[in-house]
């Protein structure tokens, strides 16, 4: 779900800037961001659904020890968008429950 | 001077963790006028820490009594969860589809399989089934080939340690019990007279109560001779490691990781002695996450989130005390280290000959703590 943003860039730097995309649609946000600033930013507010009940959640500590900001990043699920820089081309879904086990070792999340 | 120094109460344990909470929620339940000290977060707190497992299997090798009064508290378990989930509508966690030891080698198997038949045929419906690994796979179907044995117990099971925690504080409430935090105590006077306990806090705070249950814990050791209780209370380090939430794959607790409710794995634990020493290390987290992912090799991918280290309080056989005193009627110590295997008990039975309403259950003699007093004796809780 992308609505008006909550979170704007204060003085965007005007300096490079990456596409990512975030449930198939783009986004142009400026490089060096975490993802989860960035899909904030972008109006992002619905990032995954919650293990046990299934309700939508967003980011809330920005530092990677809440572990609500989960999405998958380029077919790896589970990842902390908060902890992880954007990157051109980055593919991002929504995390959808928990992982599976067997899906984990895919991609390159050993960086 | 507070207003609670001026009410008496029948009831007062000092310890607010599973051990203090279930024997004070057995009393407040029938009825006693129960208050509950607690000491706060300056404490160690083994109930934060613990690993989970309501386990019968291989508990009582060296003490058949002490197997009967586990077998008996895991049988009374479920009825306390659903107590506790109407009266509270906290929900316990319990899982009790039955839970497997897994084993490394023939050896260790072997040793395991004779302990259970040992303790079975002392206690009695102490039932369990060795395995091999094709029949482990049809119940743990992501064991690794360096599992090569097991045993299952049918009667063990888990919980979640801090929402029992939550709902046995909740039940107090429910039943009318008074639970006060950050009450340090420091001092206990008896007035054999008047029948009256008197317990000072650090801040000055004292409350009076005809009757006293100390169940505090490592804190048990500078509390228990003011009573005339001899309660020598020393302690393990138990390290554990917890997984991100991951789909249900590990179907059954075992002694090496358990999935909980939520999806998280928790691998455990160490058993070291290292004193008053609760952190984390790292030569530790990595044997036990190797030791992890020999059990269930998809483990390999996990990402962890969390380790912690909490200390178990226990007595130096590592069976428990329950000890009335004889100087000082009416005053009782606790120490023990299964506060979630044993929590059912501990309201239903404890709760009540503490709190005064039954005698003391029978063959309870072998709990008492004189057993450490014989100096020809040495003990080993490592069992």
């Amino acid at each position: 779900m992308i609505t008006r943003p909550l979170f704007t860039i204060p003085d965007a730097p005007k300096g490079e800037t990456v596409t990512i995309t975030f449930e198939g649609q783009p986004m142009v946000v400026p490089d060096g961001i975490s993802v989860a600033a960035a899909l904030l930013a972008g109006g992002a507010r619905d990032f995954r659904s919650s293990v046990v009940g299934q309700a939508p959640r967003a980011p809330y500590c920005m530092m990677g020890v809440c572990f609500e900001c989960l999405v998958e990043i380029d077919g790896v699920p589970a990842r902390q968008s908060c902890l992880m820089p954007v990157r051109n081309g980055m593919q991002i879904k929504r995390q959808i429950g928990a992982p599976e086990l067997d899906d984990l070792n895919v991609g390159d999340h050993h960086e | 001077m507070g207003w609670c120094s001026m009410s008496k109460e029948q009831l007062i344990v000092v310890g607010g963790g599973l051990v203090g909470a279930a024997i004070a929620y057995g009393a407040a339940r029938q009825g006693v006028k129960v208050r509950v000290l607690d000491q706060g977060d300056t404490a160690f707190r083994a109930s934060r820490g613990n690993f989970g497992l309501v386990w019968l299997s291989s508990k009582g090798g060296g003490m058949p009594r002490y197997a009967r009064w586990t077998r008996d508290a895991v049988r009374l378990w479920p009825e306390l969860h659903e107590e506790l989930l109407g009266v509270t509508g906290v929900d316990s966690g319990l899982q009790q589809n039955g839970g497997f030891w897994l084993g490394f080698s023939d050896q260790e198997v072997e040793k395991r399989a004779n302990l259970l038949a040992r303790i079975d045929r002392e206690v009695g419906n102490v039932p369990f089934q060795v395995m091999g690994p094709s029949e482990l796979k049809q119940y743990l179907p992501g064991i690794g080939p360096k599992v090569i044995g097991g045993s299952f117990g049918a009667h063990d099971g888990h919980a979640n340690p801090l929402m029992l925690l939550r709902a046995l504080h909740a039940g107090l409430r429910a039943k009318g019990a008074d639970v006060i935090t950050g009450a340090d105590v420091v001092e206990l006077r008896h007035d054999r007279d008047r029948g009256q306990f008197t317990i000072k806090a650090r801040d000055g705070q004292s409350w009076k109560s005809e009757r006293l249950v100390l169940a505090a814990g490592l804190g048990i050791a500078r509390l228990a001779d003011q009573v005339g209780l001899h309660a020598p209370v020393t302690t393990t380090r138990g390290q554990v490691l917890i997984t991100e939430r991951l789909k249900p794959f590990i179907g059954y607790p075992t002694n090496k990781a358990r999935q909980t409710a939520e999806g998280s794995v928790q691998i455990g634990s160490t058993s070291e002695d290292v004193g008053f020493d609760d952190r984390t290390t790292t030569d530790k987290i990595e044997w036990l996450a190797r030791r992890a992912v020999d059990t269930f090799p998809a483990l390999a991918n996990a990402r962890l989130v969390r380790a912690w280290g909490a200390l178990r309080p226990l007595t130096p056989d590592g069976y428990p005390i329950y000890q009335g005193s004889d100087t000082c009627p009416g005053a009782y110590v606790v120490i023990c280290h299964s506060g979630v295997t044993l929590a059912a008990a501990h309201a239903y039975v404890i709760g009540p000959w503490m709190g005064g309403l039954t005698e003391a259950p029978a063959d309870f003699d072998n709990f008492q703590s004189a057993r450490f007093l014989d100096p020809n004796a040495s003990f080993s809780n490592d069992h």
